[in-house]
């Protein structure tokens, strides 16, 4: 792969706030037509890394490279070919959707009959034409968001970041905007996703990094860091509270590694079924048993020894 | 997908693409700032210049030549006119734009710049200040307050200039504040004594001299003198070229402190 194929490079990328360092050198190399996620759990630097890259947020160390380009020198040319959606909604509550975007388009540079065009183009692809004409503070959350994703395409982007797309969105608003962004990304939009919820993470992405207090500690497809950090399965056994602790010792042999939650175990194990029967030969009575695929959380538990979602 | 959007060649070009964006605030929102805009100037016209004029002895010594209180005063409630309108659109409107809608942050995720930004809000802002100092001028000139037509026509150019020098400083001072509750002082004790105290109601000469001297300080009563010289036609080169001076100096030095601290603000 030759440079030119690189839509995003950092190397040693930081940034700090006064004395505190959110960010604290991470590499990353997104390629052209890939969705790229990071995931980690609040508070670990995910927006303050995409704010760097959308050029809005001055690099406190390291390097940055979009597009090929130095945003402290071409912050503007780099803004003009790329869409952001902000983890905080920055629409205009107090005009229409057609107005929102309409703008928006406008601050791209475009002619106003071009923007028409592309706005009901928008609409359609967000399934918001019926709303057209609403104020947008009447939108659900939902809305919204899609009505957010629709303004970052405006100017047809070559990179797409997403800071939390579908955070606070009910799981059906949530496969809306799943199935937009798959459009897109067949569509060979380069896709920058970040969340801390790892089916989105494992949805959407072909290669994640998994960061946590503002370092990469893994990266891969979602399936390779589930195939290198964790068993195929997870048993989940439920003993009531106060009693997990003391099962984990007698089931200790049964799985490849244990984990105890607050309200549960974790047996980590290549067959799940077998691993629980194994359990209940032992004379262990779980209140609950779950056999399930092991999933990035899995891994963020192993990486980090906490869970994604606190 | 291949992107056509462009990076604006100039920070005016850049602000041009804020047009739009500053038209469709404009449609819903002008009937609210009509009435303050239009209305209440004309109040103080007929209540002080006319009403409260009638007890003021025409007397041009007294009154820096002109030949009524309404003819005195008249260039005063102009200079204030465009001041107040300033100071109701770079105050809560600019804090809204940051914090309550965030709309600057969707504007500078574009390829606008910081500066073009503030470009283009304060061109809406003196189109606010061309607007109602523009229906002011009219409504007046049949009162016969301007002594020539040219001087009414600089008059009106010179607000402005006044406008400009009050917006990128009071810009400056609100694109930094975290919260509110300054703006109400900053009405009580910055908006209403300038508009009080600096010559737009009596001759300053009439105040204490330290305070004559105070006042001769606030560029309102440069706006202010500068404007009376224009409509009265008493235009004295000098004086004038300094009045322009002060604004122009103000206005630039509130153009660079208000990029330094609303980039400051947005980078967080
Ligand atoms: N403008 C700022 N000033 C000071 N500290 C900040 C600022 N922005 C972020 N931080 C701090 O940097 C750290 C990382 O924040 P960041 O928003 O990047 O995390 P995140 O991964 O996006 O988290 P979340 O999932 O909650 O959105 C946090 O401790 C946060 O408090
Ligand atoms: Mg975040």
């Amino acid at each position: 792969m030759t440079t030119s194929d690189s839509m995003i490079l950092a190397q040693g990328l930081r940034k700090s706030f006064g004395s505190f360092e959110a960010v604290k050198g991470i590499d990353v190399d997104v390629r052209r037509g890939e969705a790229f996620g990071f995931l980690g759990p609040n508070g670990a630097g995910k927006s303050s890394t995409m704010r760097m890259v959308a050029a809005v947020s001055p690099v406190s160390g390291g390097t940055l490279r979009i597009l090929g380009m130095d945003p402290a020198e071409d912050g503007p040319q780099i803004r003009s070919r790329i869409g952001v959606c902000p983890q905080e909604d920055t629409l205009d509550l107090e005009i229409t959707v057609r107005d929102n975007l309409f703008v928006y388009g406008r601050y791209f540079g475009l002619p106003r009959k071009e923007v028409r065009e592309r706005v009901d183009e928008l609409l359609e692809f967000v399934q918001l034409t019926e709303k057209a004409d609403s104020m947008v503070e009447d939108l659900s959350g939902g809305m919204k968001r899609r009505l957010t994703i629709a303004r970052s395409l405006i100017n047809r982007p070559e990179i797409l970041l997403l800071d939390e797309p579908t955070t606070g969105l009910d799981p059906q608003a949530r496969h809306v905007v799943w199935d937009r962004l798959f459009r897109l990304k067949q569509q060979g939009v380069t896709l920058v996703l970040t969340t801390h919820y790892m089916d989105e993470a494992e949805q959407l992405t072909d290669r994640l990094v998994v960061m946590d207090k503002g370092l990469i500690v893994a990266e891969g497809s979602p399936m390779s860091l589930i195939a290198e950090h964790s068993t195929r399965e997870v048993a989940e056994l439920r003993f009531g509270v106060g009693d997990n602790e003391a099962a984990a010792d007698k089931v200790a042999d049964l799985a490849d590694r244990v984990e105890v939650l607050p309200d549960r175990l974790l047996l980590y194990t290549a067959d799940g079924e077998e691993t629980v029967a194994k359990v209940h030969e032992r004379g262990l009575e779980p209140v609950a048993t779950l056999v399930r695929r092991a999933t990035l959380e899995d891994v963020f538990l192993r990486l980090t020894g906490r869970t994604l979602v606190d | 997908m291949a992107t056509d959007s462009s990076v604006p060649t100039n920070a005016f070009a850049g602000a041009a693409r804020l047009v739009d964006y500053w038209v469709i605030v404009y449609k819903r929102t002008w009937k609210g700032s009509a009435i303050s805009s239009f209305i209440t100037p004309l109040f103080y016209v007929l209540a002080m210049g006319v009403l409260l004029g009638d007890y003021v002895e025409g007397d041009p010594a007294q009154l820096e030549g002109a030949s009524s209180y309404l003819v005195f005063i008249a260039p005063g409630l102009l200079a204030a006119q465009s001041m107040q309108t300033v100071f109701g659109e770079v105050t809560y409107p600019v804090m809204g734009m940051i914090k309550w809608h965030k709309t600057y942050f969707g504007m500078t995720a574009s390829p606008l710049t910081v500066s073009e930004v503030i470009l283009g809000h304060l061109g809406f802002v003196m189109f606010r200040v061309g607007l109602t100092c523009g229906v002011f001028t009219l409504v007046m000139a049949p009162f016969g307050v301007f002594a020539t037509v040219w001087g009414a026509v600089l008059a009106y150019l010179v607000q402005f200039l006044l406008g400009l020098a009050f917006a990128t400083p009071i810009y400056a001072f609100s694109a930094g504040l975290k919260d509110e509750s300054p703006f109400a002082l900053v009405f009580r004790l910055g908006m209403i004594p300038l508009f009080l105290f600096s010559g737009a109601f009596f001759p300053i000469d009439n105040l204490d001299p330290w305070m004559a001297a105070l006042a001769k300080a606030t560029p309102l009563w440069h706006g202010v003198d500068l404007t009376r010289m224009l409509t009265l036609d008493t235009l004295d080169g000098s004086t004038a070229l300094v009045h322009v001076a002060y604004l122009v100096v103000l206005a630039v030095l509130g153009w660079f402190w208000a990029v330094r601290r609303l980039t400051r603000r947005m980078v967080g």
